[in-house]
């Protein structure tokens, strides 16, 4: 068959991408053959391990089920898009201090997964977190460093980061 | 000495070496890397458990000139994947012994165009009758390997057991099983392989031992060991399955770089992972114990049997460590251990975290419970009446020289989880909640290192360098996926020169580079490698204060002036110790006797459980554990192994279960293989009570795979106190409780031995 | 990843007559996608049969919840997370709310949609209990025009539906008035989060006095599809609960549902728990209490 590639735009961490590729190609994919941005992983294929979350349009989705048409005009955020001007997010900050990533692959994942959740909730309980990550499979942690690193991330978020002030410009 | 000495570096959380780069996502894993005018790799597997191959046949729809094929007859050297006895092909030649074995690769320049020609690749096959069970295997009705079935075996002799029987106040016996389990790393095999006539063979990979995967390269290529180079790349989760697994795959990779003439990139999908991979060996242990009228125990006679699947791999070794760890943690005057590994027809077994401990630990912690039912004595009261105390000895009689404090992390363990006060409470509670709670604990053991004399015969070499950039830089074999090897081994090197954190660096682990300190395995990173470290350091100081001019106390500046000074006189700065036995340990391999392992990690945990008994769910509430691993390098690191290896072990329980149908894992995704989610892991509570041990690094024993050994006992002990049915087998799915408890149907009960 | 990408044409319409223009042009040929929760899973085993794709997602036509004083209407493609921040869902439909939260994770909520999950047709469909009790409605369109089905007829074998091949599911509609039953939903999975259902039992009942004057049951896989309870219906509609009319119940429902073994559980597992949950909810109707 042969398939008319789409011209694809969106924007990633910031930047406009314009791209010409098989519209049932996966965003995942995408994201990490033809931008380069391999922080984003593939665990599972199935859409169960959340090591390919990214943020959508201000949702969190697992970018190994989207096929890149449906991502046309969107605005999305990666992992390499959270540290800001060489600064780590305070989440990646809490992560660091507190013991949140031991081999790391689902890493990633589960900061879109983490910053979703306080973008959404900034001081969530902890049903609220084990819910917010319930999608992100964790192998090494046992997930309780992880849940520490997010509620050191919260109790940060009373202060402007440099980030936010950046963004409030 | 350093071990109870007082430290700036050592014992602090410091942050995680390579911690920036995993979390900025600039860590690069193999599937993040490309090498220039990569081609990709697919494998043919068996569709059958045991056959001969009649024929192999290439689907005429497809140009297969534009593929690199390679078979068993493409390969150099031997056919052979070297572990402990090399039976185990490379790729199948004529015969397969199991579902999923590989018999053709092949490469080409697209990755979609090659996994569609894999299945385009047609095999015929005269099949064999299967052995698909450990019963199977033992009635020898077909014999699957060797002369009769047996992969290994051992006997294991202290005493006189035969002799208590007829006097003995009490004799209980039971029978245990467990499952196999699938390590789940996130992360999938994969690896990226380049070959050159000149330059022999490049492996890049996930891999936890990069000299096993460079001994059995050697000999598959026929290659000498220069010409073969094995490079780690950051590995997300391995937990053994990356001990011995990557030699076949970078083997494969090789084969089709060789044949190709490209650089060829392997990496396995989440199904191929989980089907064609190894995992925990299931396991039988039938317990016959005899007490006396104080619930002392007289004598213990264990029956363990594993099945290894179709080749012998690491069989041998789960199997030994799995008999030392059998009789549990207490004082037995008559032991016997009885143990074999059986082959059948399935995807051959391997290690995972414990090695044979869990299944072991299991069977002896969950009989300890059922012995205190049959004759009335408080599991806990038990337990303490049995426990090894410094000055006693075990089942293969090496005494306890190192302290033993079990009781006292007994105390620790109940007070904290208020484990008395709570299975009152429950007893009461559960006359009227249809959810039943209950407490359950686990005593038990874990060797450090490698059995016997395996150390000695690994003869670990290690030491640093100091770079001419003002690095020091640790040289070692050991591995980092995630259990902390670059941040504790930069931590020792630092402290014992006397520098800070950052001023220590790991060398790449290119088996071009550095020495091999042995694989990263058997919890011995921290204190065997740990302890080489130390060593080298101390060393190099040495050799600086008497060779270049560096005093007695210095600053970190005056550390690399000399060190200047030592490169300019010698050429280049470098340290190397080879491992030194401690005192007094004697193994006799034939005898099974003498100091199994040089030190011991002990621990206690404690599961607090809720039965649902409208879903027949077990689900865990909250989780103590307890231990003693010598001293704590990095709370944070260590805390983070118990949590995770408790979590893993709460899977293995209650969670994971391995389906096969004709040999083959048929719920090989992560839609149907469940491990617990962030909504299921309880809360999990860690103490360490530290008690330095001095041939370790810093004090350091091994504490990776301790905690995956509790659980599963632990938690089966709770359901037991809960709603007073005892259960023997793991995974115990909510589909096992009801048909126990609610079920239309009598139960066939499994025939006690 | 199994599957091929240069093997299938996407395409997004943009609009839903657009949508169905192209539906009745080739029938049988396209298969729409939304959210793709389902069909990416199939494309990365290499099990997407499907060669040409009609992309749903991103039409404002589809993706709406509209109140009106008698129903809610769901369009096709709201996704579950649409449905969670609903407060006309959790006020008027809470189990349709509470089904949406059990559905995969954050992630898969976002972009599973309500259309998907009924026309993929599983006997496992998270939402399908709830809609069962709730009468729901499905306003199937075409370029023919549209045509409403109740959704206990939507269904016709295991993965098989009334939809004809030049149809979309357009709404689902949902009438307001159970603000007086007693509801009750429980999904029993293999762990707490991202779990295909066992065995689900949604259950909405008018009580009044002490007697059942209404009652609803449905289930998911205890049947090809996901199904109503008549019969245990009828065996505790007009009574008072009382542990005889309570096993009365519990017979009923176990000799009207066929469950199988399966890659997840058991048959009889899947029966008995599901008595167990039905014995939950009439225990708990007999207690005082506002509803679930």
């Amino acid at each position: 068959m042969n398939v008319d590639w789409s011209a694809i735009e969106f924007v990633v961490n910031g930047e406009t991408r314009q791209l010409h590729v098989p519209p049932m190609k996966r965003l995942l994919d995408v994201l990490r053959e033809d931008l380069r941005l391999t922080g984003t992983k593939e665990g599972c294929g199935e859409g169960e391990c959340g090591s390919c979350s990214v943020r959508m349009n201000g949702e969190l989705v697992n970018s190994c089920l989207v096929p890149v048409l449906q991502a046309q005009g969107a605005c999305i955020q990666t992992v390499e898009g959270l540290a800001c001007d060489g600064e780590l997010h305070p989440l990646q900050r809490a992560f660091l201090h507190c013991g949140g990533a031991q081999c790391g692959i689902c890493t990633p994942g589960m900061l879109m997964a983490a910053t979703h959740l306080l973008a959404n909730n900034p001081h969530p309980n902890m049903a609220e977190i084990r819910e917010g990550l319930a999608g992100n499979l964790c192998r090494c942690t046992g997930f309780k460093r992880i849940f520490d690193s997010v509620i050191a991330a919260a109790a940060q978020t009373n202060e402007p980061t440099a980030q936010e002030a950046a963004h409030a410009r | 000495m350093s071990a109870h000495a007082k430290t700036r570096i050592v014992g602090s959380p410091v942050p995680r070496k390579e911690g920036v780069d995993k979390l900025l996502g600039r860590a690069r894993y193999i599937d993040d890397i490309e090498r220039e005018g990569m081609w990709h790799g697919a494998t043919v597997r068996s569709t059958i458990p045991r056959g001969l191959i009649r024929s192999i046949g290439f689907d005429r729809n497809i140009d297969w000139s534009e593929f690199t094929i390679v078979t068993a007859a493409d390969i150099p050297g031997q056919n052979q994947i070297q572990l402990i006895f090399a039976d185990q092909p490379c790729l199948a030649d004529g015969k397969v012994n199991h579902c999923d074995e590989a018999i053709v690769l092949l490469a080409h320049p697209d990755k979609h165009k090659v996994r569609e020609a894999a299945d385009a690749v047609k095999i015929e096959y005269d099949p064999l009758p299967p052995v698909f069970t450990m019963e199977e295997s033992e009635r020898r009705d077909v014999i699957a390997w060797g002369a009769d079935n047996v992969l290994k075996s051992f006997l294991l002799e202290k005493g006189d057991v035969d002799s208590v029987w007829s006097s003995a106040t009490h004799i209980v016996e039971g029978e245990y099983r467990t499952g196999a389990q699938e390590h789940l790393y996130i992360e999938n095999n994969g690896v990226i392989a380049e070959y050159s006539a000149e330059g022999g063979v490049t492996i890049w990979g996930s891999l936890q031992c990069p000299y096993y995967v460079h001994k059995s390269l050697l000999a598959v290529f026929d290659l000498p060991g220069d010409k073969v180079r094995v490079i780690q790349t950051e590995t997300g989760g391995a937990f053994g399955g990356k001990e011995d697994y990557p030699s076949t795959l970078a083997a494969h990779a090789a084969l089709l770089a060789m044949k190709s003439g490209h650089p060829v990139k392997m990496v396995y999908d989440r199904m191929e992972d989980l089907a064609a991979t190894t995992k925990r060996h299931p396991s039988r242990v039938r317990h016959r114990t005899a007490l006396d009228a104080d619930g002392k125990l007289l004598a213990m006679d264990i029956e363990v049997a594993t099945d290894g699947g179709a080749y012998s791999t690491l069989s041998s070794t789960v199997l030994s460590r799995a008999t030392l760890h059998s009789p549990g943690p207490y004082v037995c005057p008559n032991v016997r251990v009885h143990s074999r590994a059986w082959a059948t027809n399935t995807v051959p077994y391997g290690a995972f975290r414990g090695f044979g401990a869990p299944q072991a630990i299991f069977a002896i912690e969950r009989h300890m419970d059922e012995i205190a039912a049959v004759i009335g004595i408080d599991p806990i009261e038990l337990r303490r009446r049995n426990f090894l105390h410094d000055g006693d000895t075990t089942a293969t009689e090496q005494v306890m020289r190192e302290p033993v404090i079990l009781d006292q992390l007994l105390d620790r363990a109940l007070a904290e989880s208020g484990y008395p006060a709570k299975r009152a409470h429950f007893a009461k509670e559960n006359k009227t909640n249809p959810v039943k709670r209950g407490v359950g604990i686990a005593a038990f053991y874990h060797g450090s290192g490698f059995t016997g004399s395996g150390e000695r015969n690994l003869n670990s070499l290690a030491g640093i360098d100091v770079t001419a950039a003002g690095k020091v830089r640790v040289l070692v074999s050991s591995t980092e996926f995630g259990q902390g090897t670059n941040t504790i081994l930069t931590q020792i090197a630092a402290e014992a020169i006397g520098l800070e954190y950052e001023d220590v660096v790991m060398a790449p682990p290119d088996t071009g580079i550095v020495p091999n300190s042995g694989p990263t395995v058997a919890s011995r990173t921290s204190m065997v490698v740990g302890r080489l470290i130390e060593r080298a350091s101390l060393q190099l100081v040495g050799l600086l204060q008497r060779h270049a001019g560096l005093s007695e106390v210095f600053s970190g500046d005056d550390f690399f002036a000399a060190c200047e000074r030592f490169r300019a006189a010698k050429g280049e700065v470098v340290s190397l110790c080879h491992y030194e036995a401690p005192p007094g340990i004697f193994w006799d391999d034939r005898k099974y006797r003498g100091e199994a392992y040089p030190a011991y990690a002990w621990s206690i945990h404690v599961a607090q459980v809720a039965v649902d008994t409208v879903t027949y769910s077990a689900e865990v509430e909250e989780f103590w554990a307890v231990q003693e691993a010598g001293r704590v390098l990095n709370p944070v690191l260590a805390g983070g192994q118990i949590e995770g290896g408790v979590a893993q072990g709460i899977g293995y329980a209650l969670y994971e279960k391995v389906l096969l149908q004709n040999g083959h894992m048929v719920n090989n995704q992560m839609t149907n293989y469940i491990m617990p989610t962030a909504e299921d892991v309880p809360p999990i509570h860690v103490y360490f009570v530290e008690i330095p041990f001095s041939h370790g690094g810093y004090g350091a024993k091994g504490i990776g795979e301790l905690p995956h050994d509790g659980p599963a006992p632990a938690i089966l002990n709770a359901i037991r106190d809960a709603i007073g049915v005892s259960f023997t087998s793991i995974p115990l799915l909510p589909e096992d409780l009801f048909q126990r408890l609610a079920a239309p149907q009598p139960v066939e009960e499994v025939a006690a031995v | 990843m199994r599957g091929n990408a240069e093997a299938h044409e996407l395409v997004a319409p943009g609009s839903l007559d657009a949508a169905l223009d192209l539906l009745a042009g080739a029938p049988g040929q396209w298969t729409p996608i939304a959210g793709g929760t389902e069909l990416m899973v199939a494309h990365a085993a290499g099990r997407l049969n499907a060669k040409q794709l009609l992309s749903l997602w991103g039409i404002p036509d589809l993706r709406f919840i509209e109140t009106t004083p008698e129903k809610i209407v769901v369009g096709a493609c709201a996704t579950f997370r649409d449905l969670r921040i609903s407060s006309a869902v959790g006020d008027d439909l809470p189990l349709l709310a509470k089904a949406a939260s059990w559905i995969g994770s954050i992630a898969n909520q976002s972009r599973a949609t309500v259309g998907g999950n009924l026309v993929n047709g599983s006997p496992a469909a998270d939402s399908s209990p709830a809609l069962l009790v709730y009468d729901a409605e499905i306003e199937l369109a075409s370029v023919r025009g549209r045509r409403h089905v109740p959704y206990a007829e939507f269904h016709t074998g295991y993965k098989q539906t009334v939809l004809a091949s030049d149809e979309l599911v357009y709404a689902i509609h949902l009438p307001r008035r159970f603000s007086r039953h007693r509801q009750y939903l429980r999904k029993v999975g293999t762990r707490r989060a991202m779990a295909i259902s066992k065995v689900a039992l949604a259950a909405v009942a008018l009580v009044e006095g002490e007697s059942v004057r209404e009652i609803r049951l449905a289930a998911a896989s205890l049947a090809a599809f996901p199904t109503r309870l008549y019969r245990a219906e009828d065996a505790l509609c007009g009574h008072i609960i009382t542990p005889e009319i309570v096993q009365a119940g519990r017979n009923a429902l176990l000799a009207e549902v066929v469950p199988i073994d399966d890659i997840r559980s058991t048959a009889d597992y899947r029966k008995y728990v599901a008595a167990n949950l039905l014995e939950e909810f009439l225990v708990g109707l007999k207690a005082e209490g506002p509803q679930q």
